[in-house]
């Protein structure tokens, strides 16, 4: 049984950055805009929370301080993904391009910048884990799913979830989303219609930057105590779990749980004893969600749904 | 700004006369070339203001060490400039060219693992070889690296997986399979270094006098093989069918198909093309030297993700590519003697990075050119119009109708032109 308990918490810590971050990739794919991005974001995202969380330390409680860093974290990746909103919206510039571009930039950036401010010249910056809810007061009672879900647990599990669930609303029953979705389907209708699709566009990216950036910040957390400016190719799992969950919020929670579950499987493989006695090099779990991903898509690519417009820059003058 | 204004000196010139002269420039101004130049002057300049905004009392000696520090030990920085092209010479084609063929290989990363790998497998293990040995070598290499991008040519050809993706998951499977296979197979591994074993002496790539001009640089024949290699690309690309048929694809695979050409064939091929090129590239460097081994750690090889850089800002044809890749193993010499200052050599990177941002706007800059220099066209044709008819009334009002119309089409031509190259480059 503890197994199991620890297989779902770990599972929860790899599927909600990724569930974040994809949930980010919708917005900007159904907006008509190719988030390719998204590793170079996660990275910007975590890198200044990160830093805050570092610069912090002690002067306030764990969760307040996960809570400030997270605000830190998306307002980073909002401004960050302004460049690429700015490159193919305004620009109309290949957006694969700009998004690597994006990727490449992240990395060197955070490296630079950590070797500046730190103390001791390095580039890996590390900090104290102390946002871990050993027991949610009062629900952690309730047997089995109280030690399932509310304890040892981090409370960017929960803003996962409601994020969520906040994403599905507001893509399926508001007007924005609405308008959302248009622009990514045929954004000359919409324009005809009034809508405003650079605009439309632009918020896409921005919501995707925000998650990308909180993403960055929630994977890093909880199962690192230092950050080395990278999220190890999460954000392009994220565009795998983007795609394998067709561009809708609920099969990206399948998607992600899967990834997740993947995720764990090698990452902890040696905590569950049927795989410990099993004697297969590491090396064989590292590879499985990343050959699961090739396999999950050749099947699933097929007859994708994806955003008729999405990638291709809006010209007024086409229309 | 300052092409603006280049622009306008031009435009003035043509409203005396059209000359030879004035269109060659015309052509230069609007071709791709302005637009790199553009995004690298940008490029540099965000670098000089990071330096100064980092440490402002070193910036300015820290950026003359990026600009001209690959010079500072004559020929022998020379030869390490070579040196560091060679690799990614051969992954900015891998890139450029399935770019030509509309696909973006995020992939070269692994194929160029893998071709390191089989070329490191042959280097340690196959001494028996001879002479023959890096020959044999480097054709393992090509062939890893062919084998690699094939399932994701085949993958995005008949089942529609976008490439990027499945390529990335690639670049991983490939990493880690070669760090499990070079840390337990005794005769690849080296224990006390972590990293693969030695290459033997005949499997090293000869230097073909390279090392009598470049006095101790590491440059070797590698060099001249990348170089004929890219030669080669240019002209399968631009003189034969098979080229023709690989970018037809590229510019709509929709209507390559309507006119015969396999489009699935020329997607497979192209992506095991690009393989084989990055996986080249992974041989050349580590049959180099004596010194270059596979380390085991869990990092993807730097040279696929430079090969992109490599290739954006060479605009995918493979000479541009050549000079890309000279001009970022320059920059990233600088940057290793920029450590003198106490910067970290990240910023090349950085640099790199916006660099590519910008060469993104190329198509936005060129368009605007062209669309300033056609604009300026027009209107010194259109007063050449009415000045040349100064009849009757009637005549000068039908000749104006006409003017106008004329005008309108070319506009709308124009136009087109642009949307049609706005196709092409986008992939």
């Amino acid at each position: 049984m503890n197994t199991v308990y620890f297989l779902v918490q770990q599972t929860m810590l790899f599927t909600i950055p990724l569930l974040i971050v994809a949930l980010g990739g919708m917005f900007s794919e159904r907006s008509g805009v190719v988030n390719i991005a998204l590793e170079g974001i996660m990275t910007m995202g975590a890198f200044t929370s990160i830093l805050f969380v570092k610069f912090t330390e002690g002067f306030m409680s764990g969760q307040l301080q996960l809570l400030l860093a997270i605000i830190v974290a998306g307002a980073t990746g909002m401004l960050f993904s302004m460049l690429h909103a700015f490159a193919s919206i305004n620009m109309k510039a290949d957006q694969t391009i700009s998004g690597t571009a994006l990727n490449m930039f992240a990395p060197a950036f955070a490296i630079f910048v950590a070797r500046q401010v730190q103390a001791n010249h390095v580039q890996q910056i590390d900090f104290e884990n102390t946002f871990r809810i050993v027991k949610v007061p009062g629900l952690s009672s309730i047997p089995f799913i109280g030690k399932l879900f509310f304890s040892n647990v981090y409370l960017t599990t929960y803003i996962g979830f409601a994020i969520l669930i906040i994403s599905a609303f507001v893509l399926y029953k508001t007007r924005f989303g609405l308008r959302l979705r248009a622009c990514g389907e045929h954004p000359q209708a919409a324009d005809s219609l009034g809508i405003n699709v650079y605009k439309i566009r632009y918020s896409g990216v921005m919501i995707s930057g925000m998650l990308g950036g909180i993403g960055g910040l929630v994977f890093i957390l909880p199962i690192s105590t230092n950050f080395n400016a990278t999220v190890s190719g999460y954000g392009f799992l994220a565009l795998a779990v983007l795609i394998f969950g067709q561009w809708k919020p609920a099969r990206i929670l399948t998607a992600a749980l899967f990834f997740g579950f993947m995720n764990t499987i090698a990452a902890a493989y040696s905590g569950i004893p049927f795989l410990a006695s099993m004697h297969i090099p590491s090396y064989f779990y590292k590879m499985v969600p990343y050959i699961a991903t090739l396999i999950v898509l050749t099947f699933t690519s097929k007859k994708s749904q994806a955003p008729k417009a999405s990638g291709i820059p809006y010209d007024k003058g086409m229309r | 700004m300052k092409t603006d204004k280049n622009t306008k000196s031009v435009t003035d010139a043509q409203n005396q006369k059209t000359c030879f002269f004035s269109r060659w420039f015309t052509k230069i101004l609007s071709s791709g070339f302005t637009a790199s130049l553009f995004a690298i002057i940008l490029g540099l300049l965000t670098g000089l203001i990071i330096l100064l905004v980092a440490n402002p009392g070193q910036a300015v000696s820290g950026f003359f060490m990026i600009m001209f520090g690959a010079w500072s030990e004559g020929l022998k920085s020379i030869g390490m400039t070579f040196y560091y092209a060679t690799p990614i010479i051969c992954t900015g084609l891998a890139v450029g060219f399935a770019f030509k063929t509309g696909l973006f290989n995020i992939g070269a990363t692994g194929q160029f693992t893998m071709g390191a790998f089989a070329a490191v497998i042959v280097g340690t293990s196959c001494s028996f070889l001879g002479s023959a040995q890096w020959i044999v070598g480097l054709l393992a290499a090509v062939v890893a690296g062919a084998l690699w991008a094939l399932l994701p040519g085949l993958l995005k050809a008949f089942l529609n997986v976008h490439e990027v993706i499945s390529s990335i998951m690639m670049n991983y499977i490939g990493m880690y399979l070669v760090n499990y296979t070079v840390s337990n197979v005794p005769i690849l591994y080296n224990q006390l270094t972590n990293s693969s074993a030695q290459i033997s002496d005949t499997a090293v790539i000869p230097k073909f006098g390279m090392d009598k001009i470049f006095a101790g640089s590491a440059v070797n024949a590698g060099f001249i093989i990348a170089v004929l290699v890219a030669i080669l690309m240019h002209v399968i690309l631009n003189k034969t069918t098979f080229g023709f048929e690989l970018r037809a694809v590229g510019f709509n695979r929709n209507a390559s198909k309507y006119a015969g050409i396999n489009e699935k064939k020329s997607i497979t091929l192209s992506m095991t093309i690009a393989g084989a090129l990055a996986g080249l590239g992974g041989g050349l460097l580590f049959l180099g030297s004596l010194g270059k081994h596979i380390e085991v750690v869990d990092v993807l090889a730097s040279e696929g993700f430079d090969g992109i850089s490599v290739a954006l800002l060479g605009l995918s044809t493979p000479l541009g590519i050549l000079f890309a890749a000279l001009f970022i193993a320059y920059i990233k010499q600088g940057g290793f003697y920029l450590q003198l200052y106490e910067f970290s050599k990240e910023i090349i990177d950085i640099i790199i990075a916006v660099i590519i941002y910008f060469s993104a706007f190329s198509l936005f800059v060129r368009g605007a050119i062209k669309r300033y220099l056609s604009y300026k066209k027009e209107k010194a044709e259109a007063a050449a119009g009415s000045m040349g008819v100064s009849g009757s009334t009637s005549n000068s009002i039908g000749a104006g109708k006409a003017g106008n119309g004329s005008t309108g089409n070319s506009i709308a031509g124009a136009g087109k032109a642009g949307n049609d190259e706005s196709k092409g480059g986008s992939v």
